[in-house]
């Protein structure tokens, strides 16, 4: 009886210096991420680049925004799904939006393709389980990816709940049909997605995909500036985002 | 104290011993040639000194490498007060225009191997 009385107060005890002691990690822990957050946090930037997509607009066979896309950031082209790298493409509704899909779907959205590539969510999942920062959330709110520091682990594809993020399985030159010496490849073993054009933005040019649109479907912009053609159109039309439960804030709005 | 067999022990010794220094040993008098490297015709400097660039080149373009993907910070603005685009294909080697014969010779001389190439492309 004894024996077994003391052994309990010593595992109380025990527990409660355990558990202590790892509130304490966490309090250090948070506190650092949290400054990591905030800093970069787009909230308080000027600028916080978004989309939005009028799907109204979108034709269903055509793809020139995708070869757009896939021609100026040398993304190859294989035949085996599974090898396949996608930084924008088309897909089913129920895809996009599996919480508001039901029984009987509108017309205009039953079998059309939608058009998907990465959100550069506001409060991007991938961006916190990447071990190494080789994804991250830049200034202007978009989610970059630094290639030359992924180790290819994967998380951050198990984490996007959009399912943004392909891998290179492959070595990607072979299979690049028209290679674009300015802009690079990527290793073997790394995660890709859109960015967003950064670098086109840094010369002052839209997205690539923006661009050649001859529909008019993708308007790009400036979320933080009230007065932008982009905050315009979501004042004025009813969007949704895809997921909206999961609070990761996507900067992509959908007009169906 | 004896050591038993210290005939065969010293002999094992010494050849384990001129075995493990052999790259320095046999380097002794040989090829000390710097690799010759072919400098551009156009451009009589570079972003930075030429001490400097032999270096720190390796540093500086992981510095514009950071500012340019994590920052949006295109432009280096050097010492001697000149801005230029942080590019390793459209500024390094806009100048050293092959890399056969400019970052190669150095690399392979080195015995370094730098992933630059299995991303990079260079312009033809
Ligand atoms: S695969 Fe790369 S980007 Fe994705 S979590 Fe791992 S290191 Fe980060
Ligand atoms: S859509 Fe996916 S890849 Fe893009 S920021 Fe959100 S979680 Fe990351």
């Amino acid at each position: 009886m004894n024996n077994r009385r003391n052994f309990l107060k010593k595992l109380s005890a025990i527990s409660v210096l355990g558990a202590s002691s790892f509130s304490l990690l966490n309090k250090f822990s948070d506190n650092t991420s949290l400054a990591a957050v905030t800093s970069s946090s787009s909230e308080k930037n000027k600028v916080r680049w978004g989309m939005v997509v009028d799907m109204r607009k979108c034709k269903d066979d055509c793809e020139l925004c995708i070869d757009a896309c896939h021609q100026v950031h040398n993304v190859p082209d294989f035949e085996n799904p599974k090898d396949q790298i996608k930084w924008i493409k088309k897909a089913p509704y129920p895809n996009l939006f599996p919480s508001k899909n039901h029984q009987y779907p509108s017309e205009n959205v039953k079998s059309k393709p939608f058009l998907t590539f990465c959100n550069h969510c506001e409060h991007p999942p991938c961006v916190r389980v990447c071990p190494t920062k080789a994804t991250f959330k830049k200034p202007d709110g978009i989610v970059e990816m630094d290639f030359h520091r992924c180790i290819g682990c994967r998380f951050c594809m198990a984490a996007c709940p959009y399912g943004e993020r392909s891998f290179n399985w492959r070595d990607s030159r072979s299979a690049i049909p028209n290679i674009d010496r300015s802009y690079p490849t990527r290793q073997r073993g790394v995660v890709e997605k859109c960015n967003f054009c950064s670098e086109r933005l840094a010369k002052n040019q839209k997205p690539a995909c923006v661009e050649v649109c001859p529909e008019k479907v993708l308007t790009f912009g400036n979320l933080n500036d009230p007065n932008s053609e982009i905050r315009e159109i979501l004042k004025s039309n009813q969007a949704s985002v895809r997921k909206p439960e999961l609070g990761a804030k996507p900067s992509v709005f959908y007009i169906l | 104290m004896k050591i038993y067999d210290s005939g065969k022990i010293g002999l094992g010794l010494i050849f384990f011993i001129a075995l493990v220094t052999f790259p320095f040993w046999v380097s002794i008098g040989g090829n000390k040639q710097m690799p010759e490297l072919k400098m551009p015709d156009s451009a009589h400097e570079c972003v930075e000194s030429k001490e400097f660039m032999r270096t720190n080149h390796m540093r500086l373009l992981n510095q514009w490498r950071d500012s340019v993907v994590r920052e949006n910070n295109y432009i280096y603005v050097s010492s001697t007060g000149k801005s230029y685009v942080k590019s390793l294909t459209k500024t390094c080697l806009n100048c050293h225009s092959s890399k056969e014969e400019f970052c190669e010779r150095c690399h392979t001389y080195a015995s370094v191997r730098p992933y630059c190439w299995s991303c990079h492309l260079e312009s033809e």
